[in-house]
């Protein structure tokens, strides 16, 4: 089988969750990674991308129809390039998401979302009621619409390959849409779905000074990624992306701790993959304890505090 | 402005999804249900739209059982003015919704179609980026804010990283996220009154698309069950866990 990958990159280099997708395309067939972008950073970028091992070939287009990943622009360009491929995977991130339905309903085929394993050629797992079951599916389509869940395979190495780079050309800009900016705060933490440790503060916090002053310092002592419970974010407390869940972002640490959320089943089916996982709560009864590995049960502000003293 | 609105009847997120022993699926005999919670915020900010004096009209629709009418009839109470109930027993994939939506779309030449970014029971987040797809229009996904003005839409978008934000040229295709607004409660007056507001039952036939499935369901199984640990008593102990886990 001949699949492609679209990448997802900044600053010239391929993200890991993309690897995490070239990882599965392999269990597929043949990988061509295309890069979308503008100018030096995606030719950067899909550099980096051929030395991705796995990697056969690196599709490149660059202009500024394809700058910010216009899911109008990119599935344009994709849907004819698909005459060469039996399967198209994308990350399960916020613009593999927002792009792949878009070239499943032009190619008329129904996508798999959001896949956690590769069973064969066209079976697949991927979770569904926010993980609470497994469904094992079958796709009857002659081509193939995947979204990856980058926490559930291994990483491709990103050095090791040495495919070649050809610039492909698509339609251009569709003059449905135009990018209007991003309010992103860029921060030196690592990043969610790649940290190896996160501390997420829930509702227990209060308000966005209290979050900074008792979570971001346990997190610094440890090196952690910051994540939330969606009341956290909906209190205003953090932005957005720091929402860990069902309906925001899927993560799974080595070691990931919960201070002072309950454990929804909405916040579980973003965290329950972590491999250890430490709960915070003043509430013994609190659904966390079900899953955590280690919990402590008392008062948030008295015990991290104490906790980032003494690591 | 008229603004197509499609909700879908799912289990209530407050109940825990419990898998069938013959591993064909959910149980959802006895189990309460209710508007899918994305669907809410869409039916919200379409009243809010109008509101605002950028809209005439709100027409709700939904594909799914007979049942499905009540979720259509909170649509209605909330404040849409009239319900499409595009009716099947049959499990309806996301492609096929779109198409569906599609056809309806044609029918009613909404400006805008207002949609859940995704069902919380399967979980797919692809019908409005689908039903975009189709129409050949734009789609602003994971909507924050939404600003109609003219002949565009401003939508800001939750993404991975942070807030973006997109101008389309209507019409268009939004789906909501999360923070776009808070839901309002219907009011008893209100859901009397959408007891008479018009609601017309349809079939995935009379919009001539095939509903048969593209993806074959072969088994739903249980994840695996993460057992619960120990308790620590006190900090340092806990304070030795982290350390003898490697990570300071
Ligand atoms: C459609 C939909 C999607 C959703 N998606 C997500 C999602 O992706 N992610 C997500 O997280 N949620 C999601 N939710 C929300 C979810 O259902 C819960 O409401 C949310 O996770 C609760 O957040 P919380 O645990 O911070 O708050 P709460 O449930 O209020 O829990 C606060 C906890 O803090 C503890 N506490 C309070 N004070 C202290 C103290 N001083 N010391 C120690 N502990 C203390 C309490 O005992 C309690 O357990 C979603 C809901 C819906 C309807």
């Amino acid at each position: 089988m001949k699949t492609l990958v679209l990448v997802e990159h900044g600053d010239g280099k391929v993200h890991d969750a993309t690897l995490a997708t070239v990882t599965a395309a392999g269990k597929l067939g043949s990988v061509a990674a295309l890069v979308c972008g503008d100018g030096e950073e995606a030719a950067k970028a899909a550099a980096a991308a051929a030395t991705v091992a796995g990697v056969d070939k690196v599709l490149l287009a660059s202009g500024p129809a394809y700058a910010q990943m216009l899911a109008e622009n990119v599935a344009a360009l994709i849907v004819p390039l698909m005459d060469d491929y039996d399967a198209l995977l994308c990350n399960a991130s916020s613009n593999g998401k927002n792009v792949a339905p878009r070239v499943a309903a032009l190619l008329d085929v129904m996508q798999l979302s959001d896949i956690i394993s590769v069973e064969g050629d066209k079976t697949f797992t991927r979770p569904i009621y926010a993980g609470n079951a497994i469904a094992t599916v079958e796709s009857s389509d002659p081509k193939l619409v995947i979204t990856v869940r980058g926490t559930a395979f291994a990483k491709a190495a990103s050095e090791g390959g040495s495919a070649g780079v050809e610039n492909v050309s698509g339609p251009g800009d569709q003059g449905l849409s135009s990018f209007g900016g991003c309010e992103s705060v860029k921060s030196d933490r690592p990043e969610l779905t790649s940290a190896k440790v996160i501390v997420s503060g829930g509702r227990a916090l209060k308000d966005a000074e209290t979050f900074k002053e008792v979570i971001l310092p346990l997190a610094d002592k440890l090196g952690a990624g910051v994540g939330a419970s969606r009341a956290a974010v909906d209190a205003g407390y953090v932005p957005n992306d720091y929402q860990v869940g069902q309906t925001g972002k899927i993560v799974a640490p080595q070691v990931y701790i919960a201070v002072g959320i309950s454990g929804a089943i909405q916040h579980l089916a973003g965290m329950k993959d972590s491999k250890t996982i430490i709960a915070i709560n003043k509430d013994e009864d609190a659904p966390i304890f079900q899953v955590a590995d280690i919990g402590l049960v008392g008062d948030l502000f008295k015990i991290v505090p104490e906790l980032t003293g003494k690591l | 402005m008229k603004i197509l609105v499609a909700v879908k009847r799912v289990i209530d997120y407050n109940v825990k999804p419990r898998v069938k022993a013959d591993g064909t699926g959910v149980d959802l005999a006895n189990v309460k249900m209710s508007m899918n919670p994305f669907d809410e915020i869409a039916v919200e900010e379409a009243i809010r739209l109008r509101e605002k004096g950028k809209a005439a009209e709100i027409v709700a629709v939904s594909i799914g059982p007979a049942k499905a009418q009540e979720t259509l009839r909170t649509a209605l109470a909330m404040g849409a003015d009239r319900a499409i109930l595009v009716e099947t027993e049959d499990e309806v994939e996301p492609l096929a919704v779109a198409k569906i939506l599609k056809a309806i779309a044609d029918e009613e030449q909404p400006g805008l179609v207002l949609l859940g970014k995704q069902a919380i029971s399967d979980d797919s987040n692809q019908t409005g980026q689908m039903l975009a797809a189709l129409m050949g229009r734009p789609q602003g996904t994971f909507a924050n804010a939404v600003e109609v003005e003219g002949d565009s839409v401003t939508v800001k978008r939750e993404v991975d990283g942070g807030l973006e934000t997109v101008k389309l040229t209507l019409p268009a295709v939004v789906t909501t996220d999360l923070r776009l607004n808070e839901p309002r409660y219907a009011s008893l007056p209100n859901i009397m009154k959408a007891k008479s507001k018009p609601l017309s039952a349809k079939t995935p036939a009379d919009y001539g698309v095939d509903t048969a499935p593209r993806l074959k369901t072969l088994k739903v199984s249980e994840p695996p069950v993460r057992q619960a640990g120990v308790k620590v008593a006190d900090v340092d102990e806990l304070v030795a866990k982290i350390k003898a886990l490697g990570i300071a």
